[in-house]
């Protein structure tokens, strides 16, 4: 399945034959859509503005055009190197995205403020910092796009993608805090004279990467039959290995990191994604069976885990310590309310980390209980649309990373949501293309970009091959009997 | 694989319909309660963003205003006109500090959330005014607490006076000093805020206590004023006869207990209840307390308030107490009121109001009238009668004998043609009281035939007359004036 040469101009679009139906590439939609989103970001800003009883500026407007450039650029691209790419998942990312900025912009002050109120370090401004990730995001976009032609030659590199991804993680770990601690927690790389970045976050991506390849080529192996136990077909003791392997990884390189949401994200994805491959309930099984022992180990040996849980158990009972976060979030959400406050009109800069960890406490006490559901539907439509190019993809690899990669924002949006709102113990993570900072933002793209890739290939019309028709295989053909190039 | 992918999209789904449940539990469900907590700072600056009522003294003066600034995010700043003169009556409120004084005790009035201006809120709410808090008239006499602040700041005087109507119980007066500027509390710049807060919690004068009403201290000789209407009330008249003697054992020790500068209590061999209480004798008054035992004068104490624990003028009164009475010695010290004899100024004050009043104790109060924004009343506070603590007879012969103990106070200041009840006190502290500066009490009223003010005055620690100060020298002229100063209002 090479590549067509007219698929790079979709102003030409298929070859016209008449057996191949004219599929739309609903670029024009997804413009619409930019349009949409970046019409309701101009708007939220003039409202955070006036509600703050700044002047309502012309500026206002600028920014808003600058930001439907922005996007623009980044629909050009998908244009010019995915055209059949799914419309509605980059206007997702851009109105979230988009709100963050608001958001983040609209707290700078108060932030800032709240610092020389209290005599603290009086940080920077974060919205300029936020603008210039959230361009260089976007540049990464395109260029992911531009050099992955093909999500197939990924696999390829699963384990050059493993093994970055694996150091990427553990560096910060091994490194000494000076390098490596940023606020308590050691999963920083700093970077002398250029600031700082998650390494984690990438490592997310390439590990992603590594599992998908690692598991379509050893598929068979893993559904070869065990033997049965209680309904489910258990997998041979000696299958268990990579799973094993990566419990022990990442969850052992992550709590020396102290940052238990990036170890569980992690597990939940390596999880699902065993899941996705062997179609084992028994994986879900054993995998959760781990899951609980590793918690109930965690909550044994270390404080920081105890500490965790009692805050989230009762955070009130230690209000003027480790419970204060949860706490003030809670008060956020709660003054927030059924209708919100009004952007601009809240005090969500009560609640520290108000413009990465907890942003989410800052939209619900501002949009409200219905903005911050809105913004939930938003994420659920983008990682939907995600899955649905998992399902219409016609190879495993592209299947399992789409649906890895989609399943990897959804779980993060939950364990982020669930621990501002104490669904479950609050754990150190950014809510995806929302929350301040650079690393998350920028891989996050990368990671859209892979997906955009794989729902263009999932939704483009079959390539005119010209030893004449070979019958194509149906989408519904499962993907064991495709060729997928071992990695060498 | 499509089948797992299914079931995953179902999972994804789920767990977004968990947090959109969670969020409607947090958001909706539990909205008010996290809405209302206290520790919820939103909850303050929302009253910020309110006008908070104004606190007024008697005539209309305003002790305490909110102005509306330029800042967006607090929009009232709390404005203390004649801050430190007022400071024990109005307290302070801050945006980083819990308010103080009447600032707190009425907060719920001054910010407009009390539930007596529901009605109130609802028809601005209707109307589209902005909402306000009430008001809160004060029954203090402007001329009777500056006058008082003035005599106690001119002098740099540590202490604080505190006048009261006898008949009704308003509190005309409340001065502590040194005060302090309230206006630094609440200002909004949060550097200067801060600095002022550290600069008066360190200041080993305490600024910041409300001596009339937060500490309590040995009351010395005014105390005898329980003890003469103890002997009044179990009958024994003004001429019951009391030893003169310039010193006596304490009962079961060789401790001795003299009168003040080791004088006989007049010339003849006793002396009568009357001429003890005017010459303040020691001894006389330790006999008194053994005549009339523990039981007695705990009673007496009590019925003048001593022992209340939980007296509001709005503010809470720190409670009085005589402390433990384990033996005889310890009664006599009590009697004169040293030992662990501890009132308040303003329990001192009641006791003199009490008397002035014909034996009748009145409930000491702060607050005449909660006046709403638009100047209609909601509320009117009565004067309320406490308890009867002696008969007006016994009354009547106690205030004779508080005449004749002003006619031998000394000190300069006394009005003309107005006759003052008075009763001075000079009280020992400290663990050696021979060589630590008395705390300098006069409590007084007048006019005596029909008092329409009661004062009392302490200055610690001898004010500037270090250990040579007596209640007469160093306290008694400060009263006078604040005397004056009430009379002349009318």
């Amino acid at each position: 399945m090479g590549r067509p040469a007219a698929g790079t101009n979709p102003s030409l679009g298929p070859v016209s034959t008449p057996q191949a139906p004219q599929v739309q590439t609903r670029r024009g939609t997804e413009l619409a859509m930019l349009g949409f989103a970046a019409g309701l970001v101009t708007l939220a800003l003039a409202i955070a503005d006036g509600n703050q009883e700044q002047e309502l500026t012309r500026q206002i407007l600028y920014y808003g055009v600058a930001f439907m450039a922005l996007f623009g650029l980044a629909h050009l691209a998908v244009r010019k190197w995915a055209p059949y790419a799914d419309p509605l998942i980059l206007p997702c990312v851009a109105l979230v995205n988009g709100l963050g900025l608001v958001m983040i912009n609209r707290l700078d002050p108060a932030v800032i403020q709240r610092a020389k109120d209290l005599q603290r370090f009086v940080p920077s401004e974060s919205a300029p910092k936020q603008v210039v990730w959230t361009a260089a995001g976007l540049v990464v976009f395109a260029v992911v796009m531009w050099l992955v032609k093909d999500h197939r030659m990924l696999a390829k590199y699963g384990y050059t993608a493993g093994l970055v991804g694996l150091i990427a993680l553990a560096l910060p770990g091994l490194l000494p805090s000076s390098l490596s601690e940023v606020n308590g927690a050691k999963i920083w790389l700093r970077l002398p004279g250029l600031g700082s970045i998650q390494p984690g976050e990438f490592a997310k991506i390439l590990l992603l990467i590594f599992f998908a390849a690692f598991l379509v080529s050893k598929r068979d192996l893993f559904m070869a039959a065990g033997r049965r136990f209680a309904g489910m077909e258990l997998p041979r003791a000696r299958d268990l290995a990579p799973l094993l392997v990566a419990w022990a990884l990442s969850v052992g390189v992550l709590v020396l990191e102290k940052d238990l949401g990036t170890s569980l994200l992690f597990f939940g994805i390596v999880l699902v994604m065993l899941y996705i491959a062997t179609e084992r309930v028994a994986w879900l099984v054993i995998g959760l069976t781990f899951f609980i022992g590793g918690c109930l180990i965690a909550y044994q040996l270390f404080g920081h885990v105890q500490v965790r849980v009692q805050t989230w158990l009762d955070p009130f009972a230690d209000y003027f310590g480790k419970g204060n976060q949860i706490s003030q979030s809670l008060f956020s959400l709660g003054t927030g309310g059924l209708g919100g406050t009004g952007l601009g009109a809240g005090r969500p800069e009560l609640v520290t980390f108000s413009q990465s960890d907890f942003i989410i406490a800052a939209i619900g006490e501002e949009f409200g209980f219905i903005g911050l559901a809105a913004l939930l539907i938003i994420y659920l439509l983008l990682v939907m649309r995600g899955l649905r190019s998992a399902l219409a993809v016609r190879d495993t690899f592209g299947k399992l990373l789409a649906g890895g990669l989609a399943f990897a924002v959804c779980w993060q949006v939950f364990i982020v949501v669930g621990g501002v709102t104490k669904l479950i113990p609050l754990t150190g993570l950014t809510a995806p293309f929302l929350s301040h900072g650079g690393s998350s933002l920028i891989a996050n793209y990368a990671a859209i970009a892979l997906l955009l890739r794989i729902s263009d290939a999932a939704r483009r019309p079959a390539p005119q091959t010209p030893k004449g028709p070979k019958p194509q295989q149906a989408p519904i053909a499962e993907a064991s009997t495709v060729l997928v190039e071992r990695p060498t | 694989m499509n089948t797992p992918l299914r079931r995953v999209a179902l999972a994804m789904m789920g767990m977004i319909v968990l947090l959109l449940a969670n969020t409607t539990y947090v958001q909706v469900i539990k909205s008010d309660d996290y809405r209302n907590d206290p520790r919820n700072q939103r909850v303050l600056y929302e009253e910020y963003s309110r006008e908070r009522g104004k606190i007024i003294v008697a005539g209309g003066g305003v002790i305490a205003t909110s102005e509306e600034t330029n800042n967006t995010k607090l929009r009232f700043l709390r404005k203390y006109p004649n801050g430190p003169a007022y400071a024990p009556v109005t307290g302070f409120y801050s945006v980083s500090y819990s308010p103080t004084q009447l600032e707190k005790a009425e907060n719920p009035i001054l910010n407009g959330t009390d539930s007596a201006l529901f009605v109130r809120r609802l028809s601005d709410l209707i109307t589209g005014r902005d909402p306000k808090g009430a008001n809160v008239e004060t029954t203090v006499n402007p001329k009777v607490q500056e006058a008082a602040y003035k005599q106690m700041t001119d002098k740099g005087f540590t202490g604080s006076v505190v006048a009261l109507r006898p008949d009704t119980g308003e509190i005309l007066g409340m001065v502590s000093t040194p005060s302090y500027d309230p206006n630094r509390i609440a200002t909004h710049d949060s550097s200067a805020r801060q600095k002022a807060w550290v600069e008066l919690n360190d200041d080993k004068d305490k600024p910041m206590l409300n001596r009339t009403i937060s500490e309590n201290y040995p009351p010395g000789s005014t105390f005898k004023l329980v003890l003469a209407a103890a002997a009044l009330e179990n009958g024994m008249g003004k001429d019951h006869q009391l030893t003169a003697a310039p010193n006596i054992q304490l009962p079961g020790t060789r401790t001795r207990l003299e009168n003040f500068d080791g004088n006989k209590c007049g010339s003849a061999a006793t002396a009568s209840l009357e001429e003890a209480l005017a010459r303040s004798c020691n001894t006389a008054f330790a006999e008194l307390a053994g005549q009339l035992g523990e039981t007695k004068l705990r009673n007496q104490a009590k019925k003048f308030g001593i022992g209340e624990q939980d007296l509001k003028i709005p503010m809470s009164v720190v409670p009085s107490s005589l402390g433990d009475i384990p033996d005889d010695a310890a009664l006599f010290q009590t009697g004169i009121g040293q030992r662990d004899v501890k009132l308040t100024p303003l329990q001192d004050v009641m006791i003199a109001a009490t008397i002035a009043n014909g034996g009748m104790r009145m409930e000491p109060q702060l607050k005449k009238r909660i006046v709403t924004h638009d100047v209609s009343v909601l509320d009117e506070i009565e004067p309320k009668q406490a308890e009867r603590a002696m008969s007006a007879s016994s009354a009547e012969t106690l205030k004779q004998m508080m005449i004749k103990s002003e006619e031998r106070t000394t000190g300069p200041g006394k009005i003309s043609g107005v006759t003052i009840a008075s009763k001075t006190g000079t009280a020992e502290h400290g663990a050696n009281p021979k060589l630590t500066k008395p705390h300098a009490w006069y409590v007084a009223f007048a006019p005596a035939d029909k008092p329409k003010i009661a004062v009392v005055v302490m200055v610690e620690d001898g004010g500037d007359r270090g250990l040579e100060a007596t209640g007469g020298s160093v306290a008694a002229p400060i009263g006078r004036a604040v005397i004056r100063a009430g009379l002349e209002g009318g």
